[in-house]
């Protein structure tokens, strides 16, 4: 299938921007953080931390991908102002 | 209910006018400003960026909850993107309503949430680098589980 895949905050800094799978062989969300992760193994810990976007709407692992989706692999955000509480 | 992303800085006094209205008693506001450090290491400036069109739907859906949770009557929610100055506002969030007890607990509760879940992300610059912010665990209901 064919997917469109937006990364944001240190995957971008990885990843670029965006990518256009054209044949995905995978059929789930975690069939895309798989391969992704294989990729970029040097990332570590983060592939457990990440949340997915499918369509702009947050999707469990076991959801499944369709064609001409729009993927957004997310680490965890850091929004608003105040210091958070795991930073080192 | 104003909800924007900005690349400007952010009008605290605009917003706060236009958030209120001749019935409420009480207008809580939060007011997010760039620190200039990180345990002891001196920030230069930060970086936001965000999955917009996402963001901005989460937090209306974020504003629509408040009203509906905590019977306030008005939210607003500004985060600015791009680059942040030290002592600049990254996050003004105002709420209104009859009275006070409620804009008190929602304006809490829409930080806390909004940081927990509003794709936005943060890159620090110090004098001697640059890090992302790790950011906090998504909840349960969010990761990938």
């Amino acid at each position: 299938m064919r997917l469109e895949v937006l990364f944001f905050g240190v995957l971008r800094d990885r990843f670029g921007e965006r990518e256009t799978l054209a044949q995905f062989p995978g059929n789930s969300v975690a069939d895309l953080v798989r391969y992704y992760r294989v990729i970029a193994p040097e990332l570590g810990e983060l592939w457990s931390s990440v949340a997915v976007a499918v369509n702009q709407q947050y999707s469990r692992a076991s959801a499944p991908l369709q064609n001409g989706d729009q993927v957004a692999l997310l680490p965890p955000v850091s929004g608003g102002s105040f210091r958070n509480i795991h930073a080192d | 209910m104003q909800i924007e992303l900005v690349y400007v800085p952010i009008d605290a006094a605009a917003v706060l006018s236009g958030v209120k209205a001749g019935e409420d008693g009480a207008v809580t506001v939060f007011d997010g400003i760039v620190r200039n450090n990180t345990k002891g290491r001196q920030t230069r400036y930060l970086e936001y960026s965000a999955y917009e069109d996402m963001a901005l739907d989460q937090m209306r859906a974020l504003g629509a909850e408040a009203i509906q949770r905590f019977g306030v009557r008005n939210v607003a929610m500004v985060h600015r993107l791009g680059h942040l100055e030290v002592g600049e506002t990254s996050i003004l969030i105002a709420v209104a309503s009859a009275h006070r007890g409620v804009t008190f607990d929602a304006c809490r509760w829409l930080i806390d949430t909004l940081k927990q879940q509003v794709p936005i992300w943060k890159k620090e610059v110090f004098v001697d680098g640059a890090v992302w912010a790790p950011g906090e665990p998504f909840p349960a209901e969010i990761a990938l589980g």
